[in-house]
């Protein structure tokens, strides 16, 4: 009887739509995010996240949008990330309805943007996303999707975005992204031990143990995936189940 | 008419989408004759205590809730706000209710965010939920168990998930983000006369 841990699907959204393919037979449209984490509050997701990967203003005016449709439909947290580069565009997607944000770029750039948004309207409401990729051995801070790495400690950055006021951190680890070889088990322990904000876990799943693994041998409150949910091959509400026979504590 | 709190606290929109979901005609208001005459209030939000008593204050809102007689139902820092005393930044707040707003002790994993169920809970409020039932929440400040708790929650240690004194009620968790159980809550609390 306590907190439970949650299971996160994440959507990537372009121009409007799902990107990934999804391969749900009753779903008409599967490419309306919405249809889809009708689906997945349905199936019983924790929390969603809606990652918006378009590049153009027309794009962004289409993702504003939709956070408003999702607002209004549905009725667990969601975070919306991508792209966020100011207070007035966390500002916007708040009124827009969203309940928390994701940062990661931007605020490597300018971290002082961690304190002016949690400031503003609280540390609830902001998650900074790290993306990590190991780099002679040692784990280090990548931005700009992944593609460009950094000179930050994983550790030290994520350290730094809890003291400038983050709520949450989302780590992933690129070395284990797409890979379906479960979490990073290591790198995610050194931050939940080291770090007193919720830390959520990304990058790996592959299998229903990958997420008990990471549950077990570290302290991430939730874990967060995206194809595995997708393409329907880890379903959720066996997923828990699973969790639940492993003595984890969830929500049925 | 439904009226809902309108102060310096953050996604209150959720809380009227959750109320469009229901059906229910609601009104965003700072107004105090129109909180006066609502058939029932609702006091949400997310934000940090002091600013938001300050706010209430200038609008002489915070004797306008107090003098309130319809059902009134307080949200996360709104029910943190109807307590005596709130340590977050050493803030008066309104009191309603006696207990006193606590931070969560150093070294815990804060805020307390996510689902989490009862240890004990009663009442009308909770009519139809059960104890295993989850409620989503985000706080780092917690209301200590006291007189008026009618639902405890465990998280680091037992707090009031729920208090109620005469008309005025007040959760913890967010019901307009707890998806079918939390919808409940908010229809047992419109049923209320």
């Amino acid at each position: 009887m306590t907190l439970k841990k949650r299971i996160i699907p994440c959507l990537d959204i372009k121009d409007g739509q799902t990107v990934k393919g999804v391969n749900f037979v009753d779903i008409q449209k599967a490419g309306d995010p919405l249809e889809l984490a009708k689906r997945y509050v349905k199936e019983g997701a924790d929390e969603l996240v809606f990652l918006d990967i378009t590049a153009t203003v027309e794009g962004r005016k289409t993702f504003t949008e939709l956070v408003k449709r999702i607002s209004k439909e549905i009725n667990i947290p969601f975070t919306v990330g991508g792209g966020i580069g100011t207070v007035d565009d966390a500002r916007n997607l708040l009124r827009a309805g969203a309940d928390k944000v994701s940062i990661n770029s931007a605020a490597v750039k300018n971290p002082q943007l961690i304190r002016e948004i949690s400031t503003e309207f609280g540390s609830q409401f902001l998650v900074v996303a790290i993306d990590a990729g190991l780099v002679d051995n040692e784990w280090k801070v990548f931005v700009k999707g992944g593609r460009e790495s950094t000179e930050l400690d994983v550790l030290k950055w994520a350290k730094k975005a809890e003291k400038l006021g983050a709520g949450e951190i989302l780590l992933t680890s690129m070395q284990h992204d797409g890979t379906k070889d479960g979490f990073a088990i290591e790198l995610t322990r050194q931050l939940t031990d080291q770090l007193s904000i919720p830390v959520i876990a990304s990058g790996g799943a592959g299998a229903k143990a990958h997420f008990s693994d990471v549950f077990k041998q570290t302290n991430a409150t939730g874990a967060l995936a995206a194809s595995v949910f997708h393409f329907g091959e880890i379903a959720i509400p066996e997923l828990k189940s699973y969790l639940k026979s492993e003595q984890l504590e969830v929500r049925i | 008419m439904i009226g809902v709190v309108k102060y310096n606290a953050g996604n209150i929109g959720s809380l009227v989408n959750a109320l469009d979901r229901l059906g229910v005609d609601s009104k965003l208001t700072d107004d105090p004759d129109e909180l006066r005459s609502a058939e029932k209030v609702i006091f949400p939000g997310v934000g940090e205590a002091s600013s938001a008593m300050r706010y209430l204050k200038e609008r002489t809102l915070d004797q306008v809730i107090k003098s309130l007689n319809q059902p009134f139902l307080g949200i996360c820092l709104g029910m943190q706000l109807m307590c005596e005393y709130s340590e977050e930044n050493s803030t008066e707040c309104l009191g309603i209710f006696d207990e006193a707003v606590k931070r969560f002790p150093v070294g815990e994993i804060v805020p307390h965010m996510g689902w989490n169920n009862f240890i004990s809970h009663s009442g009308v409020l909770f009519e139809g939920i059960s104890a295993v039932d989850c409620m989503y929440f985000v706080h780092s400040y917690f209301v200590e168990v006291g007189p008026d708790s009618i639902a405890t929650t465990d998280y680091v240690l037992p707090f009031s998930s729920g208090l109620k004194r005469e008309n005025f009620f007040g959760v913890q968790f967010h019901p307009e983000k707890s998806g079918d159980v939390g919808q409940k809550l908010l229809e047992n609390f419109l049923k209320i006369k």
